[in-house]
């Protein structure tokens, strides 16, 4: 199935491994620049090429906001070994070595976050489980695979849903913090009740459409593959130790 | 044929049987309808019919499910899916969530079974055709509107071609031409040689595919005869059914005074 671009018409398993190596180098080499190196390199150029740069940032901005507001707060004025104060709020005092650990922190966090929306949005789930499958993977680990990722987005849409159905009766979900807070309790049980409900009616339609059937399905079509990005894939696997122990040797600097 | 013999059913944490001794036979190229008000165990029966109940809901059950002749009970849930299929009111659960176009989804149930390709592409091609979506074959499946998705279910059903279909309330969503497109492929199914169990509340399709009529009444059979004769019942009113608009339309008029020749009118085909 072709592709709007070629990074979409990679195969789900190269884009995987990248995301997945990308994430581990981030984590491994740490530091400012090797983020940013990773950022540019395996997030910023594909997501150019695939035309999908604004929307990335957008999805891998909201996706890590929450947790780098409070990375920033807590080690920018709560640092253990901050000793050069930067400026002091009563007893909170924001000191440099904080806000450098900080930024290291984000940065990470940036590639990390980048990596995978790089990969949620350049690959459809089907041809994920598609290709795992073809790869001997089988279908209900796949299946529980892309099921997992598509809960959260069913749930959002499950609590909008409810959400505008209560306020159509009445309820009132704005305002002061504490009316916002009220206004989850009588949200939280239909979400959760209509989850499961759902998950109990989907998990007898496919049992009814013989997906616990033993042995292999038939497979209509997987996503392509091709030498170059196989070898790119033994590339990434050897590459990955190679830079590890370059790092914890500390051959190579932070 | 499938049948239910003495068949009771208790949901796992009740006391108080969903299904009374039920005793049913539904022969090969019949379409039987299932009518009662709510909580009769419309879809209890659906379930036990499919031999989903008690395998995967859980719960107990006494009597026999017989698929063509022999006890069912033997049988895994994959084994019974080849040959019972079962089609639920709700449209979003019966998609597999793991299908990109709705040609993936159709032929979702035939990749299952591990049938040859040829085979799932040409199965896949007739029951898109039969329910006339063709032109949705390459659309996102969860991107369809309700009505669409649950012809797109009823697709995947009819791919899996069934010796014995299930349907429980499956034009709940659906506008008058989806529903008279359900009930056109569900006559050649029959014509076919399928046995076919529709619960349905809209008692119109039943009297329009349904060479018979079976009513639930707290979990037990309170009437089970001819389509006819079950849908003029006057009594359907007390087992929480409307008559269907022939049978309403054929008492107003003969209220109104109208004689057994103008009655006759409304037996003729619409032309």
């Amino acid at each position: 199935m072709a592709g709007p671009s070629p990074i979409h018409r990679l195969n789900p398993l190269t884009k995987l491994l990248l995301a997945a190596v990308s994430t581990i180098l981030a984590v491994v080499l740490g530091g400012l620049v090797a983020p940013a190196v990773i950022v540019a390199l395996a997030v910023i150029v594909p997501a150019l090429i695939a035309g999908i740069l604004p929307r990335l940032l957008r999805t891998a901005l909201l996706l890590s906001l929450p947790i780098a507001i409070s990375v920033l707060l807590v080690n920018l004025l709560f640092y253990p070994a901050g000793r050069e104060i930067l400026f002091q709020v009563g007893p909170i005092r924001a000191t440099a070595e904080g806000l450098g650990f900080a930024l290291e922190t984000l940065a990470r966090i940036g590639a990390i976050s980048g990596a995978i929306t790089l990969f949620y949005l350049t690959t459809p789930p089907a041809e994920l489980v598609l290709d795992l499958e073809r790869r001997g993977v089988p279908a209900r680990l796949a299946f529980v695979a892309i099921a997992s990722v598509q809960t959260v987005p069913a749930m959002v849409e499950r609590a909008a849903a409810i959400t505008a159905a209560q306020r159509a009766r009445g309820l009132d979900t704005e305002g002061s913090a504490w009316k916002r807070i009220r206004g989850i309790v009588p949200l939280a049980g239909p979400v959760l009740l209509g989850s499961i409900a759902e998950i109990e009616e989907r998990t007898m339609s496919l049992e009814a459409r013989g997906f616990t059937r033993p042995g292999r399905r038939t497979l209509l079509w997987s996503p392509p593959d091709s030498g170059t990005q196989r070898a790119v894939r033994w590339l990434l696997v050897a590459a990955l130790p190679a830079v590890v122990l370059a790092r914890a040797t500390g051959w190579l600097p932070a | 044929m499938l049948s239910l013999e003495g068949v009771t059913y208790r949901y796992a944490g009740t006391s108080r049987p969903s299904l009374r001794d039920i005793s049913l036979t539904f022969g090969d190229g019949e379409v039987v309808g299932i009518a009662g008000r709510s909580e009769a165990g419309k879809t209890t029966l659906c379930l036990v019919l499919s031999g989903l109940a008690p395998r995967t809901v859980g719960g107990s059950l006494s009597g026999r499910l017989l698929v063509d002749g022999s006890d069912a009970a033997p049988l895994a849930i994959h084994e019974l899916a080849g040959r019972i299929g079962i089609a639920f009111a709700s449209p979003a659960t019966q998609l597999s969530g793991v299908a990109a176009t709705v040609y993936e989804e159709v032929a979702f149930g035939p990749m299952n079974l591990g049938l040859p390709r040829d085979e799932i592409i040409q199965r896949t091609d007739e029951a898109l055709t039969a329910l006339r979506i063709e032109p949705l074959a390459a659309r996102d499946p969860a991107r369809l509107s309700g009505g669409q998705q649950q012809l797109v279910a009823i697709a995947g059903l009819l791919a899996q071609r069934p010796a014995h279909l299930v349907l429980d309330e499956p034009t709940a969503q659906l506008d008058p031409q989806g529903t008279r497109l359900v009930g056109e492929a569900l006559t050649r199914l029959a014509n076919g040689g399928a046995s076919i169990i529709l619960v349905e509340q809209k008692t119109d399709l039943l009297a329009a595919v349904c060479s018979r009529v079976v009513v639930l009444d707290a979990g037990a059979v309170a009437r089970d005869g001819a389509a006819g004769d079950v849908l003029g019942d006057e009594r359907l009113s007390s087992l929480g059914i409307a008559a269907p608009a022939s049978v309403r339309l054929r008492k107003a008029l003969a209220q109104a005074g109208a004689g057994a020749a103008q009655l006759a009118v409304l037996d003729e085909p619409l032309r």
